[in-house]
């Protein structure tokens, strides 16, 4: 058994993800390859190629592929499955967006967000933003498979695979890159940050969000957000956590001025510590948080940054 | 220009739902029904359209039993034009969906077709990106802002990293994401209106196409639970309790 593995890239750097995407692969079991599909991005193949449990990284760089449109990276990966049985992306935007044309293009149906693998046919995922979990047999010839990153644990990089360049270029022509508003931000991302402090409509405005950076320098956290602070233009859309949002699961989560929506809870409720600071004792959040304070906000983040 | 909208019958957001007892599925017994929040943007998006007189008329189509009606009158009560059902009493794997869409695409011939990013059910976020394949045409996914500029369509998308706006030919295919816009409320004239407006029923056996199942549902478990844990009575407390309790910091 083959598996073709889409490696998460900006042309620059590998993201960690990818590693925890291979971990479900292995979990398949089979002959593990890594597509590299970018532009200028052989600093991606090289560490593509340290990845363990991989056995070839193939590498196609073309300008075609430089913004990963989904027209034409869908059209390369279906070319490069007929000599695969799985093929697997992280679900992240990139893999949400170009896999299911994929599996279109083969006449499958894809396997979305998998959480664990029960066989090379049978996988877990939540439904009903995480309030129920499915075993899914896929009955398909050919497997179409986005992973959720929480779910699995990330493998070493100390391999050693054989990098193999891929001269396909397939440009559909209908659909080209006009710009990117990219946030730009010194702390660790979301879905690497082992610390996310998140806050919610509570927070009141952006310049409150000031009041979670102290905390986060002291722990090297993230920041997060709900879609309530998201949407109310205290935030960019890039720190939403949540069903519809980034999926979180760190060993500490601490949600500030957030009632626990279950939308909120789909995005988090898998982190190892859950704290919740609210001033409301009957906010759904405390019945998912193992540390609860219920305070005002505005008095508990400048004390809990002087303490920590 | 035409624009089809997939709109899709789900649980409403608000209820949370429950595992049945066998784990076979979940229990919609007596569960409030909607139409698909995102859904529900993706037809303001198209009625939006069509008041700025870009769009010349709206069609609402969903896939699923009688029931699914229900959701294609709100979709007219907000504004859309007709609307077809294409009836079955399966719940079809989303190519198969797919599939089914773009035989009315190939009937309509719609310059954009805006669906929902993904069903709050399902959770698949897969429908729009196959459809797109299969017609062959163009996708902006998880879009924010959408404006038709000549035989072109520019989609702002929610990336992980920010926002990306790319240039799409028409005909293309949009899914919503939730900072599209916000959704009216439909008033009550226009809930009337929409009675009379045609609803045309189609069965999807008729169309010619294999949909036999892609997946084999095996089990439905309820989640972990997380037992709630304790309220600390002061900061001090907290920060005593995350270091030498759960020693998650240091
Ligand atoms: C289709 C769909 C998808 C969605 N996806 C997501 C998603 O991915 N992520 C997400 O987060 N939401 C999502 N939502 C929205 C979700 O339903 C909730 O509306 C949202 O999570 C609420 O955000 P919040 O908790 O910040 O705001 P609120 O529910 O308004 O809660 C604010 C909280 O702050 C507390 N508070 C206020 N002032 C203070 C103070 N001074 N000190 C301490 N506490 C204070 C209040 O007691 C309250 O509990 C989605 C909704 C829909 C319909
Ligand atoms: N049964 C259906 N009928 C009509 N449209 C659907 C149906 N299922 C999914 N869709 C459309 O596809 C979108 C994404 O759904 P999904 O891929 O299931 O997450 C939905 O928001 C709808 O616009």
């Amino acid at each position: 058994m083959s598996i073709l593995v889409f490696a998460e890239h900006d042309n620059s750097e590998l993201k960690a993800d990818t590693l925890k995407t291979v971990a479900a692969a292995q979990a398949i079991g089979g002959d593990i390859h890594l597509l590299v599909a970018g532009h200028n991005c052989q600093a991606v193949a090289e560490a593509a190629s340290k990845v363990n449990g991989v056995s070839k990284v193939l590498v196609a760089d073309n300008a075609a592929y430089e913004h990963q449109l989904a027209e034409n990276v869908s059209l390369l990966v279906t070319e490069l499955a007929a000599d695969y049985n799985h093929i697997m992306a992280t679900a992240l935007t990139t893999g949400k967006n170009f896999m299911p044309r994929v599996a279109a293009l083969l006449d499958v149906t894809q396997i979305s967000d998998i959480i664990a693998v029960e066989s090379s046919d049978t996988f877990v995922r939540p439904i009903y933003a995480g309030n129920a979990i499915a075993t899914v047999q896929s009955l398909d010839s050919k497997k179409v498979i986005t992973v959720r990153s929480t779910g699995f644990d990330a493998v070493a990089t100390d391999g050693n695979a054989e990098i193999i360049a891929v001269d396909k270029v397939t440009d559909a022509g209908i659909s080209s890159y006009v710009s990117e508003q990219l946030s730009v931000s010194e702390r660790p991302e979301l879905g690497a940050a082992s610390v996310i402090i998140s806050g919610g409509r509570g927070m009141q405005n952006g310049e409150n969000f000031k009041l979670l950076d102290g905390i986060a320098d002291k722990l090297g956290a993230a920041i997060g957000a709900s879609r309530a602070a998201v949407d109310a233009g205290f935030v960019p859309n890039d720190m939403q956590v949540g069903q519809t949002g980034k999926i979180v699961a760190p060993d500490l989560y601490i949600a500030v001025g957030i009632s626990g929506a279950i939308q909120h809870l789909a995005g988090m409720k898998d982190s190892k510590v859950i704290v919740a600071i609210n001033k409301d004792a009957e906010a759904p959040i405390f019945q998912v948080a193992d540390y609860g304070l219920v305070a005002d906000l505005f008095n508990a983040l400048p004390e809990l940054e002087s303490k920590l | 220009m035409k624009v089809l909208v997939p709109i899709k019958r789900v649980i409403d957001y608000n209820v949370k739902v429950r595992v049945k007892a066998d784990n076979s599925n979940v229990d919609l017994a007596n569960v409030k029904m909607a139409i698909n929040p995102f859904c529900e943007i993706a037809v303001e998006e198209a009625v939006r359209l069509k008041e700025a007189g870009i769009a010349t008329e709206v069609i609402a189509v969903s896939i699923g039993n009688k029931s699914c009606q229900e959701q294609l009158r709100t979709a007219l009560a907000l504004g859309a034009d007709r609307a077809i059902q294409i009836e079955t009493d399966e719940s079809l794997d989303s190519i198969n969906i797919a599939k089914l869409l773009q035989k009315i695409v190939e009937e309509e011939q719609p310059q954009l077709v805006i669906l929902g990013k993904q069903s709050i059910d399902s959770d698949n976020n897969q429908t729009g990106q196959m459809l797109a394949a299969l017609t062959g045409m163009a996708q902006g996914t998880f879009a924010s802002a959408v404006s038709i500029d000549g035989d072109k369509v520019n989609v702002t998308r929610e990336v992980d990293s920010g926002l990306q706006t790319l240039a799409l030919t028409l005909p293309a295919i949009v899914t919503t994401d939730l900072r599209l816009n916000e959704p009216r409320y439909a008033s009550l004239p226009n809930i009337m209106k929409a009675k009379r407006k045609p609803l045309v029923v189609k069965a999807a056996a008729d169309f010619g196409i294999d949909l036999t199942p892609r997946t084999n549902l095996i089990k439905v478990t309820p989640p972990a639970e997380r037992k709630a844990g304790i309220i600390v009575e002061s900061i001090d407390e907290l920060v005593e309790k995350l270091k030498n309790e759960a020693k998650v910091i240091s």
